[in-house]
């Protein structure tokens, strides 16, 4: 399919949008499900977007970036796998083999923009010793700019550059020995996602209710949205009986006085 | 002065709340979200303070090193005004209680945040708004999009205004058992969808025959490893890959590393055809 200069201007735009979505983490812009529907809209094949987006978002369910740690890069894979797999009309799968190692390169890419901002923050510094509000507001802005680059220049350079042809002829250069594996590990990647949120989490006494969750999904053929429900009303059923809630004068004070800041400041 | 005419207006809350959406704008490995926090801070510094000694001082003060989960960092950024507040009526907080008080409450706060944010809320809405966009229904992203902001700009705000208000007794509040009765909470619900989707979403197939039987009928019934595991249990391989994963993970492997270590493996067993 032929890209217009418009769509061009427009993959740019959001590419940036993405870019700093990802570091800000707020709107979500940069998750598989929003960019890629977002990269459709574009192209004009929002379906595709979608399904792609959906797809991407399950493998992608745990990517998070926790304290300082770095998770692989959904803004930069979600564009590119959008645009290639649209313009060169692949299938979904080939989506998945394209997405993860350019989210291994946006990962890369992105510590090296968390590094460049340091300079931001010692210019900030300097900022304050002059008082200069402005352009400290400017300063803690413009540190976007590092990151809307580092996905919208990539995504632009394919943009402009590939074409049905040279897409078809590059996933047909991968033998088909690797792309039925990537296919097939597709299907499973999904769990170093599911382990990253497990870990995070950290209760090991809650396990079992990770366990529970398993199990009747197993055997139950209900919809996510009932199952969400039922985790819901254990969840409550729990913190209910806990005799650990049960007393809650008691603990309160305990609490207060471990905080003896709390209590200097309530006496004003 | 009068204490009325330095309150912070609703404006300039909603000026801090507004700028609170920035908060990682600028991340930087040194010092994380310092720059942030005091992005957040110039309205309330330029509301208490009107001397430059005394401006500088507070710029400075919020320079420094600050990280919490980006969705919770409103009561921080509230409480924190609070102390401004007090500190230029003249009460005697030094910048070492400020400093300790951020320190002392962006710990727990991630705490909360990071399994409330990033272990419940986010896959779960993601989760469910994939299920629906794997049918190529634009509901899906709108869902999520539209859920998870939802709840985020509510705890912004609601965070930043409530630790406004309460102050210091913000420190009590967060030793209290709600705060724990929360976490617990939402972890459980996060822990039993992430049980669910283990093994709803998680595509093993073993395809291996172990043996070809064909009863006085004539029908050929044939045992694959799959089939086997399936009667034991449907997902166990999904089950027992997360574990590894978990394990793997604690023991430092990098993700990335594993994505690609299962790459490798996807490709050499259906090579080997004994994945499909």
């Amino acid at each position: 399919m032929e890209i217009h200069l418009y769509q061009v201007i427009l993959i740019f735009i959001f590419a940036c949008i993405a870019g700093m979505g990802s570091v800000l983490d707020e709107f979500q812009t940069h998750r598989p499900l929003i960019a890629c529907t977002i990269i459709g809209l574009i192209l004009g094949d929002i379906q595709t977007g979608i399904i792609l987006g959906g797809t991407l978002e399950l493998i992608a369910l745990g990517w998070m970036n926790i304290g300082a740690a770095q998770s692989p890069d959904s803004a930069l894979a979600s564009i590119i796998s959008a645009i290639l797999v649209i313009v060169g009309h692949q299938n979904i799968q080939a989506g998945i083999a394209i997405a993860l190692p350019v989210a291994a390169a946006g990962q890369v890419l992105t510590v090296f923009a968390r590094t460049i901002t340091v300079f931001f923050q010692h210019a900030a510094d300097r900022a304050a010793e002059k008082l200069n509000f402005k352009l400290l507001d400017f300063l803690h802005l413009s540190a976007l700019v590092v990151q809307a680059l580092r996905v919208a220049i990539p995504a632009l350079l394919v943009t402009v550059f590939m074409n049905a042809g040279s897409v078809q002829h590059l996933l047909n250069s991968i033998p088909a020995v690797v792309t039925g594996g990537l296919n097939v590990a597709g299907g499973f990647i999904v769990a170093v996602g599911y382990a990253m949120v497990l870990n995070m989490m950290g209760a090991k006494y809650l396990m079992p209710f990770f366990f529970l969750g398993f199990i009747l999904a197993s055997y139950l053929n209900f919809s996510l949205l009932s199952f969400g429900a039922i985790g819901l009303i254990v969840a409550f059923i729990y913190t209910q009986l806990n005799p650990k809630y049960q007393e809650p004068k008691q603990v309160a004070t305990a609490a207060g006085s471990s905080a003896p800041l709390a209590d200097d400041m309530l006496e004003d | 002065m009068s204490e009325a005419v330095k309150k912070l207006t609703k404006k300039d809350l909603f000026n801090m709340f507004v700028r609170s959406n920035f908060q990682q704008a600028s991340f930087n490995y040194e010092r994380i979200h310092a720059l942030g926090f005091c992005f957040d801070m110039i309205p309330a510094i330029k509301k208490f303070y009107k001397t430059d000694e005394e401006r500088r001082l507070a710029l400075k003060r919020h320079l420094a090193f600050f990280n919490t989960t980006p969705a919770v960092c409103g009561p921080v950024v509230g409480v924190t005004a609070a102390m401004e507040e007090a500190r230029s009526d003249g009460e005697a907080i030094d910048d070492g209680a400020i400093n300790s008080l951020k320190v002392g409450l962006m710990g727990p706060l991630a705490g909360v945040g990071d399994p409330l944010i990033w272990g419940t809320l986010r896959p779960i809405t993601a989760a469910l708004g994939a299920s629906f966009a794997l049918n190529g229904s634009i509901f899906g992203p709108l869902l999520f999009f539209i859920s998870f902001n939802l709840v985020r700009l509510a705890l912004k705000w609601y965070g930043l205004t409530y630790g406004y208000r309460a102050g210091m007794g913000i420190v009590k509040d967060m030793a209290s058992n709600a705060l724990t009765k929360l976490t617990e909470g939402a972890s459980i619900l996060g822990l039993f969808v992430m049980g669910v989707l283990v093994t709803k979403w998680t595509k093993i197939n073993v395809p291996v025959v172990i043996s070809q039987t064909t009863n006085q009928a004539g029908v050929k019934s044939t045992m694959t490893v799959q089939g086997i595991l399936d009667q034991l249990c449907p997902g166990l391989l999904a089950l027992g890959l997360t574990l590894l994963m978990m394990y793997l993970l604690k023991k430092k492997a990098s993700p990335i590393l594993l994505i690609f270590a299962l790459f490798g493996v996807g490709i050499l067993g259906y090579w080997l055809g004994i994945l499909k």
